[in-house]
């Protein structure tokens, strides 16, 4: 069949809908915000009866932080290159490109590798360092200050309109509701008392995830229909927390990618009716998985556009994979990774420690 | 897609392009650029060493054939590298002669197994198959909840039971056998590769059911850490093929092209947005022709060939060209547009779309709002537009939730479109014509086609570097940002 007419439908039906499109859509954007939406049927469910199952999932108790290797249960990510590095008793050039590698695999990324090595290279250059071994360990010096600077406490007040919101947010796949158990468990933990909203209205089965989760915290949980409005049902939450006194709501949502720009809009939205009436947000969490490669960078500056991101979620840590895009996170962006997530557990969850983590890449096996 | 790697590649080669001469400084510069674009994308170092050493082999090489001139030779020798790495050729799907085919997912915690192990069932369904699909996830909760949500939306019948995932991928087998089913699709769950424990888990999961192609799912935006995660599923599984999760994202994707180099095993399918019709087989050699910045003309043309009945384009098309296409017509392509895809995918995939264009994702909801202000029209109005007087339009807004100033410019782009149609007829009909009366495919003259568009103001659909299926622009818009006549999409940053 002749092809040109058909592509030239396609073109021309491309042209119409975006010229209509454009209008409609800034349109929607500056319309006022309405929150009156009638909330989503809402079912406040307490899983106190489900003891047996808590205690299974919770008699691994976290590591002593520093006591053993948490992170990278592999293997440190110089353990190649050491005989290497260390085989010499110069620095020469191999050394500089054994160490990007290594650097790179990691997925530190070659910006921030390059800024690595070239202020190293002019330490060298200053006779500050001489050998490949001092070398190292000026790189694990270097490195441990670039994730030196932010507070990495999660933030809780008692002083603002109550409840705290803390919301949990990130692309598809990188562990938000497991987070969310996880979190809620450890909160519960310091006496506070949690309230879960299952934000997450739109994959699948994700309610009953977090509804899972909410059994083994032993904490309620908020859930609206599946396909709702995700800020009614973290609005519902928020105002049934403030009926029921209680300190912290925990909201999950969809996990969505950063250049979807009305998937990140609904974000914003949920940001700003979650604290309409009630509560306040102090924590907005973006969860990044470990295994995640440049683009890291990409979605901490999206999300953070949108929510004003407060710290970062450092998941599935405990895989092969390093989460070297930390470092241009937060050198670039300076937001805070400030929990690691290190298996499938309840209690798998610590505060991150930078020189730990930084250690933990030097190891050897 | 790939979007940034092509951006990359493209300011690149605009440097060398020009040039009638390739210097060795040329070439390192060029080289660099090249692993620098790499690793960006997330591309592994290792694969990055060797694909760079084979460009600066080949194009040394190639200075001395001296058959095409340096820009073109570097361009043909980078095009053919990605498409080597990238797999070759389209894996192809053969099935089993006893039924059921049975297709077994694996992958990392979060890549995407589930949710894509329902657009393949979809997929088969498409190929005239009757999967069925088995939850032997039982470790994240409601995983097998998950998957029968999504079962449900495809029409697909999903067995699991809780226990263990080896007894309830068995019984699977067999509920296939007893029921007739032809395809047998096993979700399992996400384990890290250095798990030991669960990687010997899987294994047994493959013994028991046999599967006839065992694909690991990778999530596009994975960094270095994708060729350790995939060696070690080959090892223990032998990978058939490589499902790329999450390619609508704005990763660069690298992790499939070292996927491929390290395993040797072709990426099968790519996902390309959350609804499940949202995958589709992955070309390789299309691919890579894309990263370049040509475009996947190839692919779009197929997908639209599947789509638009062909009789029915042809009478679009006719009417098209005499004037007499209506609204009503239009909505009706509108609709076989809708089948092939998302907007933006489908925007992707058109060669020579400004960047901004590319780049802006969009709603596909705007499709629908078309359409609600088209449906509230009465038929009259949809023939002839010109009658829509002011009390028309109020109503028309009304009924589609939309605003006068909306209808306006349906109605005004639509007329100003029907003009340009006709204007065109004459030149489409002498290029098409030609070649229907041999009772061939007519084929698409991609110089008289941009040329044609320019001067009907669509410069930016056929250039800057709108080579259509790779010819060379006739016209220049260096700064590959939209000028008059199309919709500036920064708009919808």
């Amino acid at each position: 069949m002749n092809t040109a007419p058909m592509i030239l439908l396609i073109l021309v039906g491309l042209v119409l809908v975006f010229g209509v499109g454009v209008v409609v859509y800034n349109r929607r954007t500056s319309a006022p915000l309405e929150v009156e939406e009638a909330p989503a049927k809402v079912a406040v469910q307490a899983g106190a009866d489900v003891e047996a199952e808590v205690d299974v999932e919770v008699e691994e108790p976290a590591p002593a932080p520093g006591a053993v290797r948490r992170f990278a249960r592999a293997a440190g990510i110089f353990n190649g290159s050491f005989a290497v590095l260390r085989g010499k008793d110069k620095i020469t050039s191999e050394t500089w490109e054994e160490l990007e590698e290594t650097l790179l695999r990691a997925d530190v990324g070659l910006q921030t590798t390059t800024a690595l090595l070239d202020t190293l290279k002019s330490r060298v250059g200053r006779k500050d360092i001489s050998t490949p071994q001092e070398l190292l360990d000026a790189l694990q010096g270097e490195m441990a200050g670039q994730l030196s600077s932010n507070s990495r406490e999660l933030h809780f007040d008692n002083s603002v309109k109550m409840p705290n919101i803390w919301l949990f947010v990130g692309v598809n796949g990188v562990g938000k509701t497991t987070t969310i158990g996880k979190v809620a468990f450890a909160q519960k933990a310091l006496g506070r008392s949690v309230l879960l909203a299952a934000g997450d209205t739109f994959r699948a089965a994700a309610g009953e995830q977090l509804e899972t989760w909410a059994q083994r915290a032993e904490v309620p949980i908020i859930r609206g229909n599946e396909g709702g409005d995700p800020s009614a049902v973290i609005f519902d939450a928020v105002q049934s927390a403030a009926a029921n006194n209680r300190e912290l709501v925990l909201g999950d949502t969809a996990g969505r990618l950063q250049n979807k720009s009305n998937l990140m809009e609904e974000l914003k939205k949920v940001r700003r009716v979650a604290e309409k009436e009630a509560g306040t947000v102090t924590e907005v969490l973006l969860v990044i998985d470990a295994t995640t490669g440049q683009n890291g960078l990409s979605q901490a500056e999206q999300f953070a556009l949108a929510t004003n991101v407060t710290g970062v979620v450092l998941t599935k840590l405990d895989g092969s994979a390093k989460g070297g895009i930390v470092f241009a996170i937060e050198t670039q962006l300076g937001i805070p990774v400030k929990l690691v997530g290190l298996g499938e557990t309840i209690g798998d969850l610590v505060p991150f420690d930078p020189e730990e983590y930084v250690r933990e890449l030097f190891a050897e096996a | 897609m790939f979007d940034n790697l092509s951006s990359r590649f493209e300011s690149i080669l605009k440097k060398v392009r020009g040039k009638g001469r390739l210097t060795e400084a040329d070439v390192d510069e060029v080289l660099s650029e090249i692993r620098a674009a790499l690793l960006d994308a997330d591309v592994n170092v290792g694969v990055v060493r060797t694909v760079v050493a084979r460009i600066r082999e080949a194009a040394i090489g190639a200075e001395l054939s001296q058959a095409l001139d340096p820009g073109q030779q570097v361009v043909k020798i980078v095009s053919q590298e990605l498409t080597a790495m990238l797999g070759g050729e389209t894996l192809k799907i053969s099935y089993a002669s006893k039924p059921p085919t049975v297709v077994l997912m694996a992958g990392l915690q979060g890549s995407g197994k589930t949710t894509s192990a329902a657009k393949l069932a979809r997929w088969f369904k498409s190929q005239g198959r009757h999967p069925l699909l088995v939850g032997a996830d039982l470790q994240r909760p409601a995983a097998v909840e998950q998957l029968r949500t999504l079962g449900k939306q495809i029409d697909v019948p999903v067995f699991s039971e809780p226990g263990d995932p080896v007894t309830t991928a068995t019984r699977g087998l067999a509920e296939a056998r007893r029921i007739g089913k032809d395809v047998l699709i096993v979700d399992t769950a996400g384990r890290l590769s250095i798990d030991a424990d669960l990687m010997d888990e899987i294994r047994r999961i493959s013994d028991a059911v046999t599967p006839n192609y065992t694909f690991l799912v990778i999530d596009a935006m994975t960094g270095q850490d994708a060729v350790n995660t995939a060696e070690a599923f080959h090892n223990t599984l032998a990978i058939d093929g490589v499902i790329l999760s999450k390619l609508d994202g704005d990763a660069r994707g690298g992790a499939a092209l070292s996927v491929k180099e390290v395993i040797g095993r072709p990426i099968a399918f790519a996902a390309t947005g959350e609804k499940l019709d949202a995958f589709e087989q992955f070309h390789p050699d299309r691919m890579a022709g894309r990263i370049l910045g040509m475009g996947d003309m190839l692919t779009l043309i197929e997908q639209a060939e599947s789509v638009f009945e062909k009789e029915e384009a042809e009478k679009a098309a006719a009417k098209l060209f005499e004037g007499d296409f209506t609204l009503d017509d239009f909505l009706d392509q509108l609709q076989q547009v809708k089948k092939m895809g998302s907007m933006s995918s489908i925007m992707g995939m058109i060669p020579g779309m400004p960047k901004a264009a590319k780049g802006a994702e969009i709603d596909d909801d705007m499709l629908k709002v078309t359409e609600a202000i088209i449906r509230s029209m009465t038929k009259e109005e949809r023939r002839q537009p010109e009658i829509i007087n002011g009390s028309r339009r109020t109503r028309i807004a009304k009924g589609s939730g939309t605003t006068v100033p909306d209808i306006n410019k349906l109605v005004k782009q639509f007329t100003e479109m029907q003009k340009m149609m006709k204007r065109m007829g004459g030149m489409a009909a002498l290029s098409g014509g030609k070649a229907n009366k041999k009772g061939k495919p007519g084929k698409v003259n991609p110089i008289k086609m941009a040329k044609a568009m320019r001067e009907m103001g669509l410069s930016d659909l056929a250039g800057p570097g709108g080579s259509m299926k790779g010819f060379p622009p006739p016209g220049k818009n260096p700064s590959g940002i939209p000028s008059e006549g199309f919709p500036d999409f920064r708009d919808f940053r």
